[in-house]
């Protein structure tokens, strides 16, 4: 009698084990099958052509999304300048004050700026940039995806901080070198590589970002380098082709995409790798 | 630490404070940004805050032709996708945080299923759209076809199954965090006793990770319901109160998404206190989420000390 208690207790067990890992692996099949349909759709869509060539109106043979890729490339780069310095200041601060009331209603504002939705960060961005200069404008997309990188960066930067060991600190101040310097020259090299994973990171959450474009960059089918005329993303030209009614550009939202989901997957991978390489040791 | 209070003003000082200033005044920024963004969502919507009131989420009627506004619908939209999409997720984002928390802590599996729940929360949002429009809905409308109900494809069900597979990496990162959090000397006192696996999962580790896993949901529920692109491209864009999970609808996300760029007057502002109200519901949700989770650490490192 007793046996057959434990035997179903093992059985239990041994069940749930199986439940377990059987949820856990169903639950990577959705992300197979994306990425089996962006490459089995996407790549043969990909050459030259539509690398570095415009898009061409429906009906028209060929076209690319060359000023896509460049709309993103200039986002990208936009948003880091905007966000990038304010961010790495702000997380410093806070790794070095680590109380404070101003740290911690820093601390908050950057958890409810990380989970403002993106569109209601779209509007923002409108109302400040495009409302007032009357154009969508690829400054407006880049100032609300810099919002966007902000709590990353600030968040990253003020964990690795906090992670190098004070000593580093009082060897440099006992040697005579100013607090400020201190910072500049000691503590940010030596975090270097973790802050930079950070702005990576932030790099590639906004590269896929494409609500908050909606009413700022909004999109462009020429290309364009102005920063104070729309600006084409490749986010934004997939969701165009998407819901267009046209085989043609579908398969062309596809190949976006697998340029899209290649450059994501390649910042999170130098991201990790940073991390990796140049870890913090001491 | 090094204050420069007590040597007399120097070129170093000066710069020391300029440093100094320069820290602080980004960090003030941050705040200064989240108040300008409440500050501005507020004062635009006024007008349409005024004129509807707390009525606006008992409206069924949103008619830019009349300019009446009610977001009922919406609001249902955004609930019942959200919900809908937490509850297929749950059983999925738990089995990974046990998965990868209890069973396989390290090795290659571990890794291998952790680096694809990390590829699975790095696709673009608009990305999981176009996979949906090709892939879901005419999965979901062959079910409709089967069940005899009017074959949209996009609605309700097809957001849901959308959104639940984007939330789940939130969940299970959240879970298997507060998983590890366990402490070791419970479990091996619950082994010692002869327990199996399942019963220290079900009675120890389950009952005392309870609150995160809640945060971790919680979390990802305020993902749910900001989650704008993939949404928009599936849930079938109808501004009418949904009667059943397969009609289409409009989330509060996807209104915005949708009607914004070509609003003016009235309508812009109606737009805008819906994204107000996101905003606001969102903050809370993600302040609740992260206290616990900030809790629920800070006792663990407690307990190791």
């Amino acid at each position: 009698m007793t046996g057959g208690h434990v035997g179903r207790r093992l059985a239990k067990d041994a069940i749930f084990k199986g439940v377990v890992c059987l949820f856990a692996f169903l639950s990577l099949l959705p992300l197979f099958l994306i990425l089996y349909y962006i490459t089995m759709k996407g790549i043969s869509v990909i050459n030259w052509d539509f690398l570095f060539s415009l898009p061409r109106p429906i009906g028209e043979a060929g076209g690319g999304v060359v000023n896509a890729i460049v709309g993103t490339l200039m986002l990208i780069v936009l948003s880091s300048v905007i966000s990038v310095p304010c961010g790495i200041a702000a997380g410093i601060y806070l790794s070095e004050n680590k109380a404070g009331k101003l740290s911690n209603t820093i601390r908050l504002s950057v958890i409810v700026l990380q989970g403002t939705p993106s569109i209601v960060i779209g509007i923002i961005a409108y109302l400040w940039i495009v409302a007032p200069l009357r154009t969508f404008s690829a400054l407006s997309g880049g100032v609300a995806l810099s919002i966007m990188m902000l709590p990353v960066i600030i968040k990253t930067t003020e964990e690795t901080l906090k992670l190098i060991p004070y000593h580093l600190k009082e060897a440099s101040l006992a040697l005579g070198v100013p607090y400020y310097r201190t910072i500049l020259k000691v503590i940010l090299p030596s975090g270097i590589s973790g802050i930079l994973t950070g702005i990576l990171l932030s790099v590639a959450r906004i590269t896929g970002e494409t609500a908050p474009l909606l009413f700022t960059a909004f999109g462009n089918q020429f290309m364009n380098v102005n920063i104070f005329k729309p600006i084409d993303s490749l986010p934004y030209r997939i969701f165009y082709y998407a819901m267009s009614p046209y085989p043609e550009w579908h398969s062309f939202a596809w190949g976006a995409s697998f340029i899209l989901v290649v450059l994501t997957l390649a910042l999170n991978l130098i991201a990790r790798g940073i991390s990796v390489k140049w870890k913090i040791q001491f | 630490m090094y204050t420069g209070k007590q040597r007399a003003p120097s070129g170093t000082d000066r710069s020391e404070k300029r440093f100094n200033t320069i820290l602080a005044g980004s960090g003030l920024l941050i705040v200064l940004l989240l108040l300008a963004i409440f500050a501005t969502l507020l004062l635009t919507a006024l007008p349409a805050v005024k004129e509807f009131g707390v009525f606006f989420f008992t409206g069924r009627e949103w008619d830019a032709t009349t300019e009446t506004f009610g977001a009922l619908p919406f609001l249902a939209g955004t609930l019942l996708t959200s919900f809908l999409a937490l509850v297929i997720s749950i059983p999925f984002s738990i089995a990974i945080s046990i998965f990868l928390g209890e069973y396989f802590k390290a090795g290659a599996v571990s890794t291998f299923l952790r680096s694809a729940v990390e590829v699975l929360a790095g696709i673009p949002s608009v990305i999981y759209g176009l996979w949906g429009l090709f892939f879901l809905m005419p999965a979901v409308r062959f079910l409709e076809v089967k069940l005899g109900v009017a074959p949209h494809g996009v609605g309700i069900l097809t957001s849901s199954l959308i959104l639940a597979i984007m939330i789940i990496p939130f969940s299970a990162s959240i879970g298997r965090e507060v998983i590890t959090l366990v402490p070791g000397d419970l479990k091996e006192a619950a082994y010692s006793l002869g327990a199996t696996r399942f019963e220290v999962i079900g009675n120890i580790v389950i009952p005392y990770a309870r609150s995160g896993i809640i945060a971790g949901i919680l979390l990802a529920l305020g993902r749910a319901i900001g989650e704008t692109m993939a949404v928009t491209m599936l849930i079938g864009n109808s501004n009418f109160l949904p009667t059943s999970i397969f009609s289409p609808a409009n989330t509060m996300a996807s209104i915005i998404a949708n009607e914004f760029a070509e609003a003016t007057g009235v309508t812009a502002a109606s737009l805008i206190y819906v994204a107000l109200v996101l905003f606001l519901v969102t903050m809370v949700v993600n302040i609740i989420g992260t206290y616990v989770i900030q809790k629920i650490s800070v006792e663990a490192s407690r307990e190791v000390s």
